[in-house]
């Protein structure tokens, strides 16, 4: 495995949130001399739930050399369907959703089941700062300095048995707060799954951050996970349940079309969508297309893990 | 006549209308981390939009007894042309930047692509032959025979969203209902069945012959 060197700055240290704000209000203050109001109108200036500040450390798994995308990007552009399908919906429905207090049971195939409470997982290993590309199924691509720790991590804690090969996640479902899966579309609530083996990968990161701060609520707060060379959608957002399984877990987007979301929905190129191309991507704020790397570009340290499988018929 | 002239222009202005709301958008920043796509969007639904507008022309006629109504569906019918054109245009040149062999592959192979794109070509040959000259050199007949394509281009359009959308379908449920009520209403007064007298279809004398 590649351990990748790690960058030499992180996101928190190169832009102070006071700053770029104080940029982004300069900025928008030059067209609202012609047009008065115009900041109420702008993305940025739409108020978002609170989020705290988050200290981090350095990972030698950061991808380097990326150019990370600016916040609005990852906040105001979203899947999640519970709260809409439109890009710009969770922004808006997602502002009230309750993250605290918050409790993710890990039970199943392990000799500790136990349930554990956001500020156990907070406090549960010191929170790394990790970029990631981040390749969404839709063919569109973005960077995010994510931040969190190693899923094995936590799954080392309630000491899985030999029985569990699987890991199956699930999402809250709080009709109360989220659309019913007829307004949302998909059966919910949302579920994924991985090989253990993909699940204890150092890659896979238990997610309670990004950009320096707590996870805003359309972004999957309190703990999502972040899968980097796996189709964003297999990144299950605001977890409330992880079990150790013998068998292979159901996931939402197969349940719904299983010939064109599979179990594994690993970034590949060569597989097509059955009704688009997989070859290129947008990079969000590029004008043109990039070419698709095979895992999303992190080949190197996840590529073992198929040896001799057949990636296009286990898509 | 000039209350007519006017009305005209009233019509041409809402036309332009969602463009303009699009560059309004467009300068202050508003659409979305993914512009492409939003655009791409955008200019598909008015297109669809407006193929449906022409569709209301007839119905409306008779529904509201305001025959006159016909004078608006040339360009109303142009304007569904003009956003196909912005939305072909948008995949083309911003989303593709000229890739051929890619287009082409998309075209053949891509199902929902090769409906919208035939939707297109269906527009265009309706777009081509919207004139009077063409009217008087097909023959009124014969010419509606072929702007009859219109009823195809909206099928074409409606399956073109629903095959591209991933999961959510109530937007093109939604003008699928809509197609398929106004092409039921043609049905009913009998468009498809009887064949038609041959009548010149001009401006000034068109209670006679489009529905």
């Amino acid at each position: 495995m590649l351990i990748r060197k790690s960058p030499d700055v992180r996101y928190s240290e190169v832009t102070p949130k006071s700053l770029y704000l104080n940029r982004r209000k300069f900025l928008a203050g030059v067209p609202g001399a012609v047009l008065a109001g115009n900041e109420l109108l702008s993305p940025s200036g739409r108020a978002s739930a609170a989020t705290t500040k988050l200290q981090t450390v350095q990972s030698a798994l950061s991808t380097t050399g990326e150019r990370i995308n600016p916040k609005e990007y990852v906040t105001g552009y979203n899947n999640y369907y519970e709260f809409g399908t439109g890009k710009d919906e969770p922004q808006q429905l997602a502002r009230n959703f309750k993250t605290y207090p918050w409790i993710v049971t890990v039970e199943g195939e392990c000799a500790k089941p136990r349930k554990f409470t956001i500020d156990e997982i907070l406090k549960l290993a010191p929170l790394e700062e990790r970029v990631y590309r981040h390749r969404c199924v839709e063919a569109w691509s973005i960077v995010v300095p994510w931040i969190g720790y190693s899923l094995s991590t936590l799954l080392n804690q309630v000491e899985p048995n030999p029985k569990a090969k699987f890991v199956a996640f699930e999402t809250l479902y709080d009709p109360k707060q989220m659309l019913s899966p007829l307004q949302a579309g998909i059966p919910l609530p949302y579920v994924e799954g991985l090989r253990l083996d993909e699940a204890m990968h150092p890659l896979a990161l238990l997610t309670v951050g990004m950009y320096g701060e707590t996870l805003p609520p359309q972004d999957g707060a309190p703990v999502r996970m972040v899968l980097p060379w796996k189709y964003g959608f297999k990144s299950i957002k605001s977890i409330v349940k992880i079990r150790l399984v013998g068998g292979q877990p159901a996931s939402t987007w197969n349940l719904y079309a299983p010939n064109e979301y599979g179990f594994y929905s690993n970034v590949n190129p060569n597989r097509d969508h059955p009704r688009w191309s997989q070859k290129t991507e947008r990079r969000l704020g590029e004008f043109g297309r990039r070419t698709t790397l095979m895992f999303n570009g992190y080949g190197d340290q996840v590529a073992s893990l198929y040896k001799g499988m057949d990636l296009i018929r286990n898509y | 006549m000039v209350k007519r002239r006017a009305s005209k222009v009233f019509v041409f202005v809402l036309g332009l209308a969602p463009l303009v709301a699009l560059l309004w958008r467009a300068y202050h920043d508003r659409l979305t981390a993914n512009p492409i796509e939003y655009i791409t969007h955008y200019t598909g639904d008015w297109t669809l939009r407006f193929i449906i507008f022409t569709l209301f022309i007839t119905p409306l006629r008779k529904v509201l007894g305001q025959p006159g109504l016909i004078r608006y569906r040339r360009m109303i019918g142009l304007f569904a042309f003009f956003y196909a054109c912005l939305h072909f245009l948008t995949y083309l040149v911003i989303d593709k930047f000229f890739d051929w062999k890619e287009i082409l592959t998309d075209i053949g192979k891509r199902t929902y692509i090769t409906v919208g794109f035939t939707g297109f070509v269906m527009l265009a040959a309706l777009a081509v032959t919207s004139t009077a000259g063409w009217i008087r050199r097909l023959g009124g007949k014969r010419w509606q025979l072929l702007h009859r394509l219109i009823y195809l281009a909206v099928v074409a359009g409606v399956v073109h969203y629903y095959w591209s959308v991933k999961s959510d379908v109530r937007q093109p449920v939604f003008y699928g209902v809509l197609a398929a009520l106004l092409l039921a209403y043609r049905w009913k007064i009998g468009t498809f069945a009887r064949p038609r007298v041959s009548t010149p279809v001009v401006s000034r004398a068109p209670e006679t012959v489009a529905r």
